[in-house]
């Protein structure tokens, strides 16, 4: 079925076919890399102007003025342009940098590479849900120029609030649609070509870890998307044709009386999390499945655990179905209910320490070199660690009582996304950017980026928590009215400066990635010695991927073995080089 | 200049921070254990100190181990957890009184049932944005919102519950000390979410009456 799109392959193809609507799973996983990029930068600007605001209230910020005109006159932030910014970064953070980047681009480079096939199950479908994504871009940035502005009810979009917000909530609900089909459709095509295209000899328990991850990943995606899909179409129809999936009666807002009646105002929040909640893991397994493949390469070590790394892989999965409620433990839903919801969201502690001990144990007697890729796989663990840990805290329900919307949460939610999920990505970049370009990235200028980064990172993030245990609500667009917070003048300015530091540092990035893309010395077929089979066709790969079909002959992580002279047996070659 | 919790002025709220503190103390240990671990292999095992990796694919009694211990520390913290929420989220103690938080965009109504006990009926007392608790007294909560999902947090109290339109929320509290304090919007509301702020003052019993009874005069005037 993959055959088609590459009977053309020896011909030349034309600018348009190869490079913009090209079925070539590398270009895709390229287009979604460059898109996801420069969004979660857009992203993180958004992030600036809040930390602007909260760093120095009211304060005005002369050039916004002309930028912006309605959401911050004369560079004033008015409260509703603030709302629209957070959600508009949470949204485009999460739909269009962080799951595209580790789903779409890291999932359509390597997914083919790493299991020996030539191209996706279905290129035509995968060519689509790329193509889904700038449209849905444009349609929410598009609620900025609406009546009202953009979106600006939280990314989470709680009815009845985004039920009765201006038209730009409903550029959200379609761009969203929009990407979760998207997902959808990625899903399908991972989950075939995963089962269908291996190479001879890769079986599934020959996978690297980082495939066992997207595979999880894809299904996850698959099973939780469309819940969503139903609940923004719900939400859609309750804001343009008057139904109340999620509105009750006797609603006033403003002093007017709405008609409608029947709704359930939490059914949202059941809907929404069903999705959002192994979201959060679509967000993660990934990267910890980078990690996992980056960490024995410059450990020259096998992975500790292989088989309870994929068993902790799929429980974290399926457990990740069973605790979408611990976002709601003081939403009013019933308290007995509350308790499971603990239980399962404490469970999920045991598999994620397995997996931290087996990368523990992996370093454990290597030898270890650290490039720029193991530095962000080593910030992984011990950031991402710090996301987990935090986490048991909201798992804790009655501790939850006190932090549930606080910015010991905002600090959690950043030190799994940005912590986790972001060190994973740079990781990955910083790893297979030889592969995709052709070129080494500059190792010195890497490592500097990384450092800083990570300096800057926890800067930002960890008085998070110190804000959230003072008691300082989240989304909140001026916290100095309140006593209990009046002293948090110097914290709140101290986050400000090192967010401003932080998104300086990714300047280093940008100017590497930039520069060794046309400058960086020439990349060999395997630059760092690894075992898997993106490292046996040359970098970058050409259309159709690998001359011949490799077969496998052992599992992904064979490094050191004794008696062997190289410390590495790749999996296509039966004994070592 | 405090980087720890606000005072603590409700009976449960000490359990609360109590939780907070045990798992402050075992996360903590975990933290300082794994980056130990982290960086104590990093320095140690480094190209140039460890020549060649030592080939081991795993060992299942480390793995037993090391899923066991986090199995054992969880199931304590989930027990733990759930007592003193069925503590504070339960059937509450007998109480003493009982009043009506109606929120909205972007104020607090507290309604008091006046000496007849029902709300809704003349004799009630009406504030905005004024909640007024007699010390020691186990006070029942009522909440409910006309318009959108708010959230009544009083951070002193340890004490968040989202008012949600079309349900009537059930909550208490009972407070250890008197003083005057805020009550916060913890749900984005809206553009004037930020400034939903409510004051609570926790007065004598006496005291508190003596307030009821010139509110209840200041509205039939």
């Amino acid at each position: 079925m993959s055959d088609t799109p590459h009977e053309s392959a020896d011909h030349t193809m034309g600018f348009v076919r190869q490079y913009i609507f090209s079925t070539d799973h590398k270009t895709i996983g390229l287009q979604f890399l460059f898109t996801s990029l420069f969004m979660i930068l857009f992203g993180g600007l958004l992030a600036m102007l809040m930390r602007w605001q909260l760093g120095w209230p009211g304060h005005p910020l002369a050039f916004m003025g002309k930028l912006a005109p309605n959401g911050m006159p004369g560079g004033v932030m008015v409260p509703e342009y603030y709302n629209m910014l957070f959600t508009i970064h949470g949204s485009v953070m999460i739909f269009f940098g962080i799951i595209p980047i580790l789903v779409g681009a890291f999932g359509n480079y390597l997914i083919p590479l790493k299991i020996g096939a030539p191209d996706m199950a279905f290129p035509r479908l995968n060519m689509a849900s790329f193509w889904l994504n700038p449209p849905a871009i444009m349609i929410m940035l598009a609620g900025f120029f609406m009546q009202g502005g953009a979106a600006a009810a939280g990314w989470t979009s709680y009815a009845p609030l985004s039920a009765i917000l201006g038209p730009g909530q409903t550029c959200w609900i379609l761009s969203v649609l929009l990407v979760g089909t998207s997902s959808i459709m990625g899903a399908i095509n991972y989950i075939t070509t995963i089962i269908n295209l291996r190479a001879p000899g890769m079986t599934f328990f020959r996978l690297p870890l980082s495939i066992w991850a997207l595979f999880i990943t894809a299904i996850m995606a698959l099973l939780a998307t469309p819940v969503l899909a139903s609940a923004l179409i719900m939400l859609l129809l309750d804001r343009t044709l008057g139904t109340s999936f999620f509105l009750p009666a006797g609603l006033v807002v403003d002093g007017v009386a709405l008609a409608h009646s029947g709704g359930q105002v939490l059914l949202w929040q059941h809907l929404f999390w069903f999705y959002s909640h192994p979201a959060v893991y679509i967000m993660i397994l990934p990267a910890m499945g980078i990690v996992s493949d980056i960490l024995p390469t410059f450990a020259r070590k096998p992975v500790f655990g292989y088989h309870s790394m994929v068993y902790a892989l799929a429980t974290i999965a399926v457990l990740g179905f069973l605790v979408w409620a611990h976002h709601m433990f003081v939403s009013g839903m019933n308290p007995t209910l509350s308790t499971s919801f603990m239980v399962a969201t404490m469970v999920i502690a045991v598999p994620t320490g397995v997996k931290f001990f087996n990368w523990l144990a992996t370093l454990w007697r290597g030898s270890i070199r650290l490039t720029t890729p193991m530095l962000h796989a080593c910030i992984f663990l011990s950031t991402f660690l710090v996301g987990g840990l935090t986490g048991i805290f909201a798992a804790a329900m009655p501790v939850d009582i006190y932090i549930h919307d606080t910015y010991f949460i905002v600090g959690h939610l950043h030190y799994v996304l940005f912590g986790g999920s972001l060190f994973g990505a740079f990781a990955g970049i910083t790893f297979w950017f030889p592969k995709m370009f052709g070129r080494m990235m500059s190792d010195r200028l890497g490592q500097l980026h990384a450092v800083l980064t990570f300096v800057f990172f926890n800067a930002v993030m960890f008085p998070m928590f110190i804000l959230g245990i003072g008691g300082m609500p989240r989304r909140i667009y001026d916290w100095s009215q309140y006593a209990h917070l009046s002293h948090f003048g110097p914290l709140n300015r101290m986050i400000s400066v090192s967010a401003f530091c932080l998104l300086a540092a990714q300047g280093l990035f940008v100017v590497n990635f930039i520069w060794s893309l046309f400058k960086g010395r020439n990349a060999p077929e395997n630059p760092w010695e690894s075992t898997t089979l993106e490292w046996a066709t040359p970098s970058p790969p050409p259309h159709g991927n690998f001359k011949q079909t490799p077969t496998v002959y052992h599992g992904p992580y064979e490094y050191s073995v004794p008696g062997a002279k190289a410390d590495w047996l790749p999996q296509h070659q039966q004994s070592s080089p | 200049m405090t980087w720890w919790f606000p005072e603590v002025v409700s009976t449960y709220g000490v359990q609360i921070d109590r939780l907070f503190v045990v798992i402050l103390w075992i996360t903590g240990v975990i933290f300082v254990l794994v980056e130990g671990a982290l960086l104590a292999f990093l320095i140690r095992y480094r190209r140039g100190a460890s020549t060649r990796a030592m080939y081991i694919h795993g060992n299942v009694t480390a793995e037993i181990i090391w899923t066991v211990i986090p199995a054992l520390i969880v199931t304590y913290l989930a027990f733990a957890s759930q007592r003193v929420w069925a503590h504070i989220q339960g059937p509450p103690p007998p109480h003493q009184m009982e009043l009506e938080v109606v929120a909205e965009q972007f104020a607090w109504n507290i309604h008091y049932a006046g000496p007849d006990g029902q709300f809704g009926t003349a004799d009630d007392v009406e504030t905005i944005n004024q909640l007024h608790l007699p010390v020691g007294q186990v006070v029942l909560v009522r909440l409910k919102s006309k318009d959108v999902i708010h959230s009544f947090f009083l951070p002193q109290f340890r004490l968040k519950r989202d008012t949600v339109p079309g349900i009537t929320g059930r909550i208490w509290l009972q407070a250890t000390k008197t003083g005057q304090y805020e009550i916060v919007c913890a749900e984005l509301c809206g553009l004037g979410h930020y400034r939903m702020r409510g004051f609570v003052t926790i007065e004598t019993p006496e005291a508190f009456a003596a307030w009821l009874k010139q509110a209840k005069a200041e509205q039939a005037g």
